[in-house]
């Protein structure tokens, strides 16, 4: 008992040393910037230090519990698709996965709705609320629908074997040739939006996932085949948001 | 008080964010799999502690770093301004910006939680032949060199497309010259940078900066900054890995002699 207390308390503290150093580098730059560049004073230091043993005990935490949580169950998933056997189960939980994690996203709504106004300064769409959260509803719907088409995508990349260059290789050639005939207004919306996708649960979960599947495959190997999930879904919704911008 | 319900507010932003993929995990576990999930408490325990932390984490950024940051932008951009220019913009007089740019870009970088989820799975994955730290730097890098070039591309105005599209060219270069176990990883350290800390940070920074640059709208302007920082990072890590791996030659033709 005593041992296993020990042993906890140690985990703890090293896990908040590695926060601290993940953390200094923002510390670091903020801090110069205010002192050094614009030369004024921390506006209030006390809600500062709060915010920041938040962030730094925050991230301690979370690490903890990705390794406790996150990462065992994402294997755990893959190894019982695996013993399972079924791919069409497989490539349908892969789709929800991908849906469900993206259609709700917070930075996607955000990312949405500015779209729309840029839609409706540009004249793409009538300058009115109802076509604007319209446009920004159909939009939400096509990148979740491009990320839950990603997740089957690099699934069944891992099932098969195959080579990840070309896929994402040839997605960039689609992304620069839909560029030339895009609409001018949706290219910037379409490129950041790849970005917006992927958060911090879905991450370490997909990752989890496509590692272990690939090592719980014969013949993939983990390093090879196991990442690359992350790289769909972050290329996926720049085609699909540039085709919705060139039919719409 | 005020600090109590932003945490409130935080936790059940947080649990809603995570309810779709509890479902999804439910309805399967329900319907498909059917198969006792080994260490479920460790797992429920696990999942517990990655929705506290995010919250903390979340709500130290909202109330430490996020409003200096607005601040800062607002200054740096205004600060450029002092001397407007009747030629028009200069690009050289937003060095500061560019120089904060990167800088802020490395560090939300290092701090992003899940890089360091990624950067964790791939040392373990690899058995320690990526270091974490080395793979987290070389993406910061990225993110850092992506981001200050896209606040030049809002301060000139130039498009878009040429920037993310030369860079695409760079990395299919890189592709055919890299170690074939390295891409998939660099593939993914593209999509894994922005998340919870960067892209608040950058949507900030490229807003508040084609809202100041005289000529800019920050409708039209204002968006790229993540592709930026989505597609640095790729370029980074591919020659991260080159430069590692030929560092390893030079060192065993050394010893070899």
């Amino acid at each position: 008992m005593e041992y296993r207390l020990s042993r906890n308390l140690t985990t703890l503290l090293r896990r908040i040393a590695d926060a601290l150093r993940d953390i200094a580098p923002i510390i670091i730059v903020i801090a110069f910037f205010q002192t050094v560049v614009i030369r004024q004073p921390f506006p209030n230091l006390a809600g500062v230090a709060l915010g920041l043993v938040c962030v730094i005990a925050g991230l301690a935490i979370f690490v903890q519990g990705l390794k406790l949580g996150l990462f065992p169950l994402g294997e755990a998933i893959a190894q019982a698709f695996v013993s399972k056997g079924s791919a069409v189960a497989l490539l349908a939980f892969a789709f929800c996965l991908g849906f469900g994690t993206t259609v709700a996203e917070p930075s996607l709504i955000a990312v949405g709705n500015e779209a729309a106004e840029v839609a409706a300064e540009a004249g793409a769409i009538a300058n009115d609320a109802d076509a604007r959260s319209a446009y920004a509803f159909q939009l939400r719907m096509v990148v979740a629908l491009s990320v839950g088409t990603a997740i089957v995508l690099g699934v069944l990349r891992i099932l098969r074997g195959w080579p990840l260059h070309r896929l994402i290789i040839g997605g960039y050639v689609l992304v620069t040739v839909m560029t030339l005939f895009a609409p001018d207004e949706i290219i910037g919306v379409a490129y950041d939006s790849g970005g917006v996708t992927t958060s911090t649960i879905t991450v370490p979960l997909v990752t989890a996932l496509g590692v272990g599947l690939a090592s719980s495959l014969k013949g993939r190997n983990p390093m090879l085949d196991g990442f690359g999930l992350i790289a769909f879904a972050s290329l996926t919704p720049m085609i699909f948001v540039l085709a919705y911008g060139m039919v719409g | 008080m005020e600090f109590a319900a932003m945490l409130a507010r935080t936790a059940f932003a947080t649990t809603f964010d995570v309810a779709p993929i509890v479902a999804v995990l439910f309805v399967f576990q329900i319907a498909v799999l059917r198969r006792r999930v080994p260490n479920l408490r460790r797992i429920m325990r696990g999942f517990v502690y990655v929705l506290l932390g995010l919250t903390l984490f979340l709500v130290g950024l909202e109330e430490a770093l996020f409003p200096i940051g607005e601040t800062m932008v607002r200054q740096l951009t205004a600060g450029a301004l002092a001397a407007p220019d009747a030629a028009g913009v200069r690009w050289d007089d937003y060095l500061m910006v560019y120089a904060f740019a990167a800088a802020i870009g490395f560090a939300a970088t290092v701090a992003e939680p899940s890089l360091i989820a990624v950067a964790l799975k791939a040392e373990d994955v690899s058995g320690g032949a990526i270091g974490a730290q080395g793979l987290r730097v070389a993406v910061a890098v990225g993110v850092a060199t992506g981001v200050a070039l896209g606040c030049f591309r809002i301060v000139t105005g130039t498009p878009l497309p040429w920037y993310i599209v030369a860079a695409y060219a760079v990395v299919i270069m890189q592709t055919f010259c890299a170690s074939r176990t390295i891409i998939p990883l660099a593939y993914d350290s593209g999509g894994v940078t922005t998340s919870s800390v960067t892209v608040p940070v950058l949507a900030a920074l490229g807003l508040g900066l084609a809202a100041s640059v005289p000529g800019r709208s920050p409708l039209i302007d204002g968006f790229g900054l993540i592709a930026f920082a989505s597609v640095f990072p790729i370029i980074t890590v591919l020659g991260y890995s080159t430069a590692v791996s030929a560092i390893a030659r030079v060192r065993s033709a050394r010893t070899g002699r």
